[in-house]
């Protein structure tokens, strides 16, 4: 099975927790992200009480995509003792309450998978090229980045060293 | 040199495609570089040197302002990710 996949397809998130493990004696655990598209408070904020997310599209560098997700499990590998590791990122649209993203990591102990599972996804926030554009009553706008996302990622280098 | 060039998300809505084929005159061959003579043809490109915090991939890697560029190259610009 791949380890990265971009795709418009729902997963299912059972089904890829239990590929991580099957057959595998030697992971004794798994942890798992899973991204859901939010009614957004953000665009209430900025776009006015109507301004409910009403749906999401999300637009990809197809190429870039896969290789910037690759080289994150790379790293991810790298820090951490890991056995399977499985990243699913949709794009194109999607409606509020549905899966955006799945991040799962087995390991043989729980520090590991945790850690991985983390730092895949505050990776995947600022080094993976994805757009996302919400729909609103008040007509379409592109998310801005966060810094929050920025400082997430960055504290992985001061406490990791690189 | 011969370049591919890529648009992506409000960038490639403002300039109103999703990339090119240019041939960039010889001089300084940076992203930087690229990016202000983009800006000069004109076309919406301007957006270039206005975005706030453009971003920039080198042949499908993230890189700097201040990468290099070269003949056959596929560059990007990009505003900052948000998927997730």
């Amino acid at each position: 099975m791949n380890e990265v996949s971009v795709q418009e397809a729902d997963f299912d998130a059972g089904a890829e927790i239990a590929a991580l493990t099957a057959d595998d004696p030697q992971a004794g655990a798994v942890a798992s992200f899973v991204g859901l598209v939010r009614a957004d408070k953000l665009a209430e904020q900025k776009v006015g009480a109507d301004g409910t997310v009403q749906a999401m599209s999300l637009e990809h560098y197809p190429g870039m995509t896969e290789q910037a997700l690759a080289e994150i499990v790379a790293q991810a590998r790298g820090r951490w003792e890991l056995r399977r590791v499985r990243v699913i990122h949709r794009v194109g649209r999607l409606l509020p309450g549905e899966r955006i993203v799945f991040v799962g990591v087995a390991s043989g102990h729980r520090g590991d998978a945790f850690a991985a599972c983390e730092f895949i996804m505050d990776y995947l926030k600022t080094r993976a090229p994805f757009w996302k554009k919400e729909e609103t009553p008040a007509g379409g706008r592109w998310v801005d980045a966060r810094e929050t996302d920025d400082a997430a990622a960055l504290r992985w280098q001061v406490s990791g060293g690189d | 040199m011969a370049l591919k060039i890529l648009y992506f998300a409000s960038l490639r809505e403002t300039i109103g495609r999703g990339g090119e084929t240019i041939d960039l005159p010889d001089g300084a061959a940076t992203v930087a570089a690229l990016r202000d003579w983009l800006a000069g043809q004109g076309g919406g490109r301007e957006a270039l040197l206005t975005a706030k915090n453009l971003r920039a991939a080198v042949n499908q890697k993230m890189a700097g302002m201040d990468a290099a560029v070269a003949d056959g190259d596929e560059v990007a610009f990009f505003p900052p990710v948000t998927g997730g």
